[in-house]
């Protein structure tokens, strides 16, 4: 019996789902995260799934993880020393980078770069040149190449980035420097720009392989060192990543591409998301997940996230493709404050992070944030109802928010409530960059919350964006676990081809895209999924010619063989006049093609609550005073694990689980469906 | 206003109290509009001046024309002023000519499009944008001669014209203009992503009002620009002495061979108000490095730059104007009289910069950063193909950022806000050309306690026969350091033959023939140093050899003696910098220029290789 298990690392916990492929059962388990080496916790929650399930660790054949090691490794400046090699006369191409200077007009007078991620005292020039159109210009001239790789490894390097001009265009150049490399430093691992990102702009393919190089020791080791432990308890597993475009990566490639582990996290909650919205029946959703100091926001159409082509962690910005995650700074521990000169109300995002935290906490944290509001506002019960860990300072709280009243010249819960709409308002600027930017109205779209603090801002949120329903999903972590182990095997093959329509045929088309999609289904084949169960999709980017940019839009092989590059040509018009509000009368162009291959999506049968009746009065623990809409009113507190399927709850309301508080406002309700989420409407229309 | 406003709703707006959270969300939402209209116009615009290096700013307004959020200050007043005609729902307004908007854009290649926002009867605001076009006609590739006596030689010129009206676009018109530039269908597309980027704005204005209501709109606005006002106020009572503060600097040529070009500036505070007078600027010149400088975009110049130098949390708008008196006499090199050429004011245009830093920087040297790369040098390539197709090429290039208090300057860094490099692949695959090093220069940041930072060499080799032009200064005149530092170099351009004979190029220059095989290098300046070399952290000295920024020569500009490559002798060091010390006559000087612009002048020809320019010859000359 074939069981698939996901795996999610939070900063507190540890979270397994765990399913059995032939009938769709799932077990669940919840272990404390290990920090220093992640893979300890990862294997603690497997033993202890294991054990309440009774299923034997070699019953467990796919083991799909998200994991933070790339991106913590960029956050922390903990990565390799890296080299590079770039063309004769490019050595500075990381210290020019694109000549930009934040910040605007005077921007320049305080702006300070960060260091590159390789060093230029460790980037070397090989003496070669390709031309635009993949012509040899200059042979490379071996012997200086060997010097100077010579010189690096005298240097102590880690790790080796190749990134030579034009290389996207020819890459015989890249592939002869990592054959000398290998002679010359044997052990250590090299990233050639054409395998990272085989894309015209050489900073951007530098930067990219050079964050590559860069994780890629930590992320491999992490890797090889869980696969070895994986196998010890479970012979044949496959352990597979979740990358950061949301498809799964095997565990060689995600070792040898770590650049495209950098939102995988993410990625594993938006996945998340969209598997527990569909149960609820909702397929179009912009998700909102706050932690303690940053809140990511997406957006999922039809069941599916979009997709970008740039992932930026911290203050690194490379070309690998992600799901449109948007980062705010804003988060439960977000510090208010008002400075003297303007006297306006500003929140973040500077956080109090988890040492000291807010003052509630009581740990030593003076500074008020958005947690210290919520608990001046009654919707974070101060004292711990749950048995959870928890014990909040309702006075430091109240006397961290008395600062900003101050300043302001307002009362203590006036300035706690601004607080809450400043906050608010950031994350809802988050939310329009998805939806209203991209040219969707996020009335036609459902807001998922999770993490830590979203349950609590999530009916706000809905309020101003008017998204309907609002979805709060139990248990926070094992959504992401949950995401990690419903996600598809996903392959795909893509190649730059640019041609304008005048210069190129339907059929030419067609054959490339066959191809790249027998590439991306023997890729899956070596993942033991049978081409019985392996669906395919095309895409196209196009642009008009002159453009910078360039849109995706799905191909159908069948329509361009009888209604031509019109086929896609008319959706592509389509789309930029949704996007932009004009489409042009000049050439289109090919820039990309694309073929994705995906294995059948795994059968899970989600745990159904018992039905009840509307009354939700058995799960009443008390009830608590709460300021909401200018005044004080009387709120219930429910306790989540007591609801039934169809219980109704009427705000002003709180519900209290362990690793999460939800808010309903007056003037909504709140239904328990029968998987144990809370669909928020507003009472008017409910 | 000389533009007659034409609303069918006559109901004043009403001055509302807000709630200061209420006013946050209102700026947080126009400024997200503003980035809004980036995004869209980089997405949409085709020429590589605007869709790669960013040649374009955009701007929302309040009903009055005062910019609430943007870049360069408010340049509707201008044009109010200016219009003779009437503003209604569904007009958007283009021009290009400096003289009919008062300098609110200062040459016919940037299209300015103004936008009026109604709703429901009444102008709620504006959404504006300007962006440089890579051609718009005229004697020159560019339409940038450095040679023209009057604007009629810079292409065409559009006066403030109706380009939609009634909400519809006056297609004949938009083709008279196309009709007369070299590359229409980039004007084209450029201009409908302009378009489309202050519709975009137009639409969340709206949205906002509708969400909070047309008065609270209106009244955040006001109190924004009331909220700027009351922080600028402070800042100038802190900062700006009643003493005056006087501060020159130099364009050193105006392409004809004359020059240097005196800008000068008085700057002093009266009560609450700071007055920055340009009396004793050199006249205008006949050729067409004139600067058309708005008053108001003066004042946000100078309000932005000690926003930066002083408290950059402050967040910048058009609210503070009132606190500035901006003064600069008909008829110089920064108020020409029509219709002197004005293509080529990048020159004096970021020359204004140093100046300003010069000004605010003097009266408390904490805080005054160096001359930086106050330029945006332009290179120009055209001609035909074997194949006979026309190509065209504008690029803005990029130099030192000067020694600040803050750090050493970003070597090969733009000053320009939102503007980035043009990647050299993209070139090679749409233009006939190999570049062969894209570097920057060790030793060419000016040496100090932060290092300037380094200029920029590209050579460009040729693939096809065509002329190209280069527009550039600081050649004579030197990025002058501050408070010990060092000037950086100046700049120089080198036309390396396929033949291997080199010829040395002048700073400004157009049609310069060049053929397949040669070679051009492209060399901008260096940052001035800020701080005493010699009291320079020793290991980032090293560190910069190492890195190959500084030479080890170089080094010992900084009294830094290195062993090797990576390290330097500490002894050595030590005793260089007591002897710098003691024999540093100029320890006290605030400036260090390099020298007077007479020791310039005599030493020009060894120094550089070119004769120096010959004294300007001005000519009176009234409008018409």
């Amino acid at each position: 019996m074939p069981y698939t298990l996901g795996v999610d690392v939070g900063g507190t916990f540890t979270d397994i789902f765990l399913v059995n492929e032939d009938d769709g059962r799932i077990f669940t388990a919840k272990v404390p995260s290990t920090p220093d080496d992640s893979s300890i916790g990862v294997l603690h929650g497997i033993e202890r799934v294991c054990e309440t399930s009774g299923i034997a660790p070699s019953d467990i054949a796919h083991v799909m993880h998200g994991t933070t090691v790339a991106t913590n490794t960029v956050l922390t400046g903990t990565g390799a020393l890296v080299g590079l090699v770039t063309t004769q006369g490019f050595r500075q191409v990381l210290q020019i980078a694109r000549s930009y200077v934040p910040g605007g007009l005077g921007g320049w007078v305080i702006y300070n770069k960060s260091e590159p991620m390789a060093p230029l005292e460790l980037t070397v020039e090989a003496n070669e040149r390709i031309a635009a159109d993949g012509a040899v210009v200059r042979e490379l001239d071996e012997a200086a190449l060997v010097e100077q790789l010579e010189f690096l490894r005298a240097r102590g390097i880690e790790a080796l980035t190749v990134c030579l001009i034009n290389s996207f265009a020819n890459r015989t150049h890249e592939d002869r420097v990592r054959a000398i490399a290998a002679e010359v430093m044997p052990d250590i691992p090299v990233s050639l720009s054409v395998d990272v990102i085989p894309e015209m702009q050489e900073y951007e393919r530098a930067v990219t392989t050079v964050a590559n190089s860069y994780v890629r020791p930590r992320v491999q080791s992490y890797i090889e060192n869980l696969t070895r432990e994986l196998r010890a308890r479970m012979d044949d597993v496959k352990l597979h990543v979740l990358r950061s475009d949301g498809g799964l990566a095997s565990s060689l490639s995600a070792a040898e591409y770590p650049v495209n582990l950098l939102m995988s996290g993410p990625a594993g909650g938006v996945a998340g998301a969209v598997w527990i919205a569909q149960q609820a029946g909702y397929r179009n959703l912009l998700t909102l997940d706050m932690g303690g100091t940053s809140t990511d926001v997406a957006l999922v159409q039809n069941g599916e996230a979009q997709i970008r082509r740039e992932t930026t962690v911290g203050d690194v910005t490379v070309r690998a493709s992600s799901v449109d995650v948007r980062t705010v700074g804003a988060g439960g521990g977000s510090i208010a404050h008002v400075p003297e000169l303007t006297g306006a109300l500003r929140v973040g995002p500077q956080s109090a992070g988890a040492e000291p935290g807010p003052a509630a906490y009581g740990k030593g944290g003076e500074e008020p944030t958005v947690t210290d509001a919520n608990v001046v506002l009654g919707y974070l019960p101060s004292s711990a109802l749950l048995g959870g860990d928890m014990q909040l300072d309702g006075a430091a709280a109240a006397k961290a928010v008395q600062k900003v009243a101050d300043a302001l010249g307002l009362d203590l819960e006036t300035a706690a409530a601004g607080i809450i709409d400043i906050v608010n308002e950031n994350m809802f600027g988050a939310l329009r960059l998805v939806s209203i930017e991209q040219g969707y109205d996020p009335r036609d779209f459902a807001l998922i919350a999770f993490g830590g603090a979203g349950p609590l801002h999530a009916n706000a949120l809905g309020r101003l964006m008017g998204s309907w329903p609002v979805i709060i999903p139990p248990g926070p972590g094992v959504l992401c676990a949950s995401g990690d182990a419903t996600t598809r095997v996903r392959d795909e093959a893509s190649r730059t081809f640019i041609r304008r329509f005048s210069d190129t045929t339907a059929a030419e088309i067609i054959e490339i895209l066959d191809g790249l999609a027998e590439t991306a289904a023997s890729a899956l084949d070596a993942e033991n999924v049978p081409r019985a169960d392996q669906s395919v999709t095309f895409q196209v980017d196009l642009r008009y010619h002159g453009q910078g940019l360039q849109l995706t839009v799905n191909a159908d092989t069948e329509a361009l063989r009888t209604r031509g590059l019109d086929s896609i040509g008319d959706e592509f018009d389509d789309i930029h006049r949704q996007l932009f509000t004009f489409a042009l009368d000049v050439d289109k162009e090919v820039v990309n093609l694309r073929a994705v291959v995906q294995g059948k999506a795994t059968l899970v049968n989600a745990e159904r609550l018992p039905a009840g009746g509307a009354d939700a009065a058995a799960a009443i623990l008390s009830t608590q005073s709460v300021y909401m809409d200018g005044a004080r009113h009387d709120a219930n507190i429910y306790d989540r694990g007591k609801l039934t399927a169809g219980n109704e709850i009427d705000g002003p309301a709180i519900v209290t689980e362990m690793d999460s508080t939800s808010v309903i406002l007056t003037g909504y309700r709140g239904v328990i469906d029968d998987f144990g989420n809370i669909i928020i409407n507003p009472l008017t229309n409910a | 206003m000389a533009a007659k406003l034409i609303q069918t709703n006559q109901t004043p707006f009403e001055r509302k109290e807000l709630d200061p959270i209420t006013l946050d969300i209102i700026e947080n939402a126009l400024k997200n509009a503003r980035f809004e209209m980036d995004a869209v116009l980089f997405r949409t615009a085709m020429s590589p001046g605007i869709r790669e290096q960013h040649d374009a700013f955009p701007m929302i307004a309040n009903c009055e024309g005062k910019m609430v959020v943007g870049q360069f200050g408010s340049f509707i007043h201008g044009f109010t002023e200016g219009y003779e005609g009437t503003i209604e729902d569904g007009d958007v307004f283009l021009t290009n000519d400096p003289y009919s908007c008062r300098g609110a854009i200062s040459h016919a290649n940037d299209w300015l499009v103004l936008m009026p926002i109604f709703k429901d009867g009444r102008l709620i605001a504006w959404a504006s944008m300007f962006g440089h076009m890579t051609d718009i006609g005229g004697k020159v590739p560019g339409s940038l001669p450095t040679d023209a006596r009057q604007i009629y030689e810079e292409g065409i010129v559009v006066p403030p014209t109706k380009i939609y009206r009634n909400h519809e676009l006056q297609s004949d018109i938009l083709r008279i203009i196309l009709h007369n530039c070299r590359l229409p269908h980039w004007n084209r597309s450029d201009f409908n992503a302009i378009i489309a980027a202050c519709r975009l704005a137009a639409k969340r204005c709206g949205e906002l009002a509708d969400r909070f209501g047309d008065d609270e709109f209106y009244s955040a606005m006001d109190e924004l620009l009331e909220r700027n006002k009351r922080a600028m106020a402070q800042l100038i009572a802190n900062t700006i002495p009643e003493q005056k503060q006087y501060f020159e600097d130099y364009l050193c040529d105006d392409g004809m061979g004359m020059g240097p070009y005196k800008i000068a500036c008085t700057m002093w505070r009266d009560g609450d108000k700071v007055i920055f007078d340009f009396d004793g600027t050199d006249p205008q010149s006949v050729g067409s490095i004139n600067f058309y400088l708005n008053e108001e975009m003066f004042k946000m110049f100078a309000g932005v730059f000690m926003i930066m130098v002083f408290d950059p949390q402050i967040m910048f708008n058009d609210g503070f104007y009132e606190l500035m008196d901006v003064r600069i006499p008909q008829g110089c090199l920064l108020k020409p009289n029509h219709p002197a050429a004005l293509s080529c004011r990048t020159h004096a245009l970021g020359r204004i910069f140093d100046v300003l830093s010069g000004l605010l920087g003097q009266g408390s040297p904490d805080f005054l950063c160096a001359a930086g790369f106050s330029d945006s040098p332009h290179f120009m390539y055209s001609g035909y193909t074997r194949k006979g197709e026309w190509y065209q090429l504008y690029q803005i290039g990029f130099g030192g950022v000067p020694g600040r208090p803050a750090g050493d300057g970003p070597d090969g860094h733009s000053l320009w806000p939102s503007f980035t490099n043009v990647p050299n692949e993209f070139l090679e695959c749409n233009f006939p050309l190999r570049i062969e090093h894209y570097v920057t220069l060790p030793d060419t940041g000016g040496p100090g306690r932060h290092r300037g930072g380094n200029a920029l060499r590209i050579s460009y080799g040729f693939l096809e026969d065509g002329e190209i032009s280069i527009h550039d200064d600081r050649w004579l005149t030197y990025p002058w350091g501050v408070n010990g530092g060092l000037p950086g170099t100046r700049s120089k351009k080198i036309l390396v033959r396929a033949d291997g004979s080199e010829e040395l190029m002048d700073s400004k220059r157009d049609r310069i023939k060049v053929y397949a095989g040669d070679v051009l290098h492209f060399d901008t300046w260096g940052g001035g140093g800020w701080g005493k070399p010699y009291e320079r952290d020793p290991a980032a000295v090293a560190k910069d050899v190492d890195r190959g920024l500084v030479t080890r020569e170089g080094a010992r500009r900084y009294g830094v003696v290195m062993r090797d490559r990576e390290s330097f002798d500490a002894a050595a060091t030590e005793k260089l910098r007591a002897e710098m010390a003691a024999a540093d006559v100029q320890r006290d000087a605030i400036f260090n220029r390099g020298g007077t612009i007479e020791e310039l002048k005599a030493r020009c020809l060894a120094e550089t290789g070119l004769e120096p320019p010959a004294p300007p010859v001005f000519q009176l000359r009234k409008s018409a």
